[in-house]
């Protein structure tokens, strides 16, 4: 990443300069992978986004405004914010613990704790949603208890919550782990050996080495909890103005064909993406050296 | 150091609390049912017909992503072009925007009088409400990962031995397939597996497009939700223990291919 960004800042538009041909393609060759690389791009990455602010604004900024009016669109923004800080701090409680647990230490089996970390990214958002009906529906095994003790879990906002945390579960220690096992504990040792107590050390030396790639897992993360759809909508039972998060919200006016209004809150959820990409892109621009280098999402 | 025995109890506790225990659950359910029963329920012809449209498109899919990545990977770490950066931010929109939004604007993309959807409609082909339609929303979900797996692996190749090949007489299109190609192979693998798993489940962006007929455009996952919603529990797990032991067994096998791969490179 930062070898892109700084060779384009130094070198002129050039993309066809021979520097050295016998490691290079021919001009005709170059201009086509490039043509073909933005033309797949552009088709399924940028139409798509254009689309949504297309859509919603087809019949007018006041139509736009409009939509945010309906006191049940305004009912499912606020479910998938309070899903979304329930759901973030937790699994950032847990990235942080299992990071640390994963790279300060030796221990047997750590590979396969890894690998199960990772789990909830191979199963389907529909699974993951159908597992805790299988705890929490009218026949769930957990449910005879919960129902008397705690309450409703499954059509309710902790089913959501639940649902939202397990699809959100690797983001954050995934980003963490590569990094901290390239940092080494040499910095943490140093602190104890000087007398500092655990939690300084934490807080003082690992918190500060990492908080830029925290705030990246952080970031997507919550772009996640915010836009999921497959697991909320099984757990969800689509009551309106109780249990609809916006991306559920979002297929209720399409499915009725209030197309302008299911773009606008759309729109808003496109919006949080846009801003969770330029955030990460300046991240990745300015801190290249403190993010983790082997990274996959 | 300190820490270890909180740090790592947390850690197996929330997961166990969360992950593994619901989980398991889903394998407890469905041996509930009996080999006999979990058969019947996946060689039905509507959940057969599911399974092979999810895994099926899903593959086509990867493998467009596979090429079409690659090709984006290389142009992003050989070439430059205005635009660039800005091209390279958006890569990552498929993890960053929801898969309803996704939904609904590929579907109004694609749809006959949508913006790409009329120009394919006078070509006389379909693909909103069409398995043509699944496997463009299962491209544009799957997008991200061969490019961010090839793409490192493609920096560190060392132009050197592009030169040194050159020099010992070798045509660019044999360095590139002897030298670059045997290098790269192996993150190709991974990403093409990663963007297949992540499309056999993916629901959200696929359903609006997919038109949802029985038998030819319902993928497995909107199967699991309508065998829910009739209150057939045990139908639903049936499906979902099957996609799960699927995919585990082809990310298994891939996994064993890759390392084969890595062996004899």
């Amino acid at each position: 990443m930062n070898h892109t960004v700084k060779d384009a800042a130094f070198l002129p538009f050039e993309p066809l300069k021979q520097t050295n041909s016998v490691i290079n393609e021919p001009r005709l060759v170059r201009w086509l992978l490039i043509a073909a690389a933005l033309g797949f791009l552009s088709l399924f990455l940028l139409l798509p986004l254009l689309s949504v602010f297309v859509e919603a604004l087809r019949k007018g900024a006041g139509a736009y405004f409009a939509a945010f009016a309906d006191p049940e669109t305004l009912a499912s923004i606020k479910l998938t914010f309070i899903a979304a800080a329930i759901a973030v701090p937790l699994n950032l409680v847990f990235g942080l613990s299992a990071a640390w647990a994963i790279t300060k230490f030796e221990f047997r089996g750590k590979q396969l704790l890894i690998t199960m970390i990772d789990l909830p990214f191979s199963v389907s958002p529909v699974v993951a949603g159908l597992i805790f009906v299988l705890i929490f529906g009218a026949q769930g095994w957990a449910q005879p208890w919960f129902g008397d003790h705690i309450g409703k879990v499954l059509f309710s906002t902790p089913g959501i919550v639940l649902a939202t945390i397990f699809v959100t579960f690797p983001f954050i220690a995934r980003e963490l782990i590569p990094l901290m096992q390239e940092q080494g504990t040499e910095d943490e040792q140093a602190a104890l050996s000087l007398g500092a107590t655990g939690w300084q050390t934490f807080t003082r030396v690992t918190l500060p080495n990492i908080k830029w790639a925290l705030l990246y897992g952080v970031l997507l993360c919550n772009a996640r909890a915010m836009g999921e759809f497959g697991a909320v909508s099984v757990v969800s039972g689509h009551i309106r103005g109780l249990t609809n998060t916006m991306p559920l919200h979002i297929e209720i006016l399409y499915n009725e064909y209030q197309f302008v209004s299911a773009f606008a809150v759309a729109s808003l959820l496109a919006l949080l993406a846009m801003v969770t990409l330029a955030v990460k892109s300046f991240l990745e621009w300015r801190y290249a050296d403190q993010l983790a280098a082997t990274r996959r999402h | 150091m300190p820490g270890l025995t909180p740090t790592l109890g947390f850690t197996l506790f929330y997961l166990g609390l969360i992950v593994l225990i619901p989980l398991a659950g889903v394998f407890f359910k469905a041996s509930g049912l009996g080999f006999a029963g979990l058969w019947k329920v996946i060689t039905s012809e509507r959940v057969l017909a599911a399974l092979s449209l999810s895994f099926g498109a899903a593959a086509i899919a990867a493998v467009l992503n596979a090429v079409f990545g690659t090709i984006v990977a290389w142009v992003f770490v050989r070439y430059e072009f205005p635009g660039k950066r800005l091209f390279d931010a958006f890569i990552d929109l498929p993890f960053a925007l929801p898969t309803a939004v996704a939904g609904i604007a590929l579907t109004a993309l694609y749809s006959e009088n949508g913006w790409i959807g009329s120009v394919l409609a006078h070509a006389g082909i379909k693909v909103a409400y069409t398995p043509l339609g699944i496997i463009v929303a299962m491209t544009f979900i799957g997008l991200p990962f061969v490019v961010r797996t090839v793409e490192p692996v493609l920096r560190e190749v060392e132009r050197d031995l592009e030169e040194a090949a050159a020099t010992l007489g070798a045509r660019r299109w044999q360095t590139v397939l002897r030298v670059i190609a045997p290098a790269v192979f192996p993150s190709l693998v991974t990403g093409f597996a990663l963007s297949f798993a992540r499309a056999v489940g993916e629901y959200g962006s696929v359903i609006f497009i997919a038109g949802n007929f029985p038998m030819v455009s319902e993928i497995a996952p909107l199967l699991i939700i309508i065998k829910l919603e009739e209150f057939d529990y045990k139908g639903a797990t049936a499906v979902a223990a099957t996609m799960l032991v699927l995919s585990f067994l082809l990310l298994l096998t891939i996994n064993l291919l890759q390392a084969w791969v890595r062996r004899r490179v």
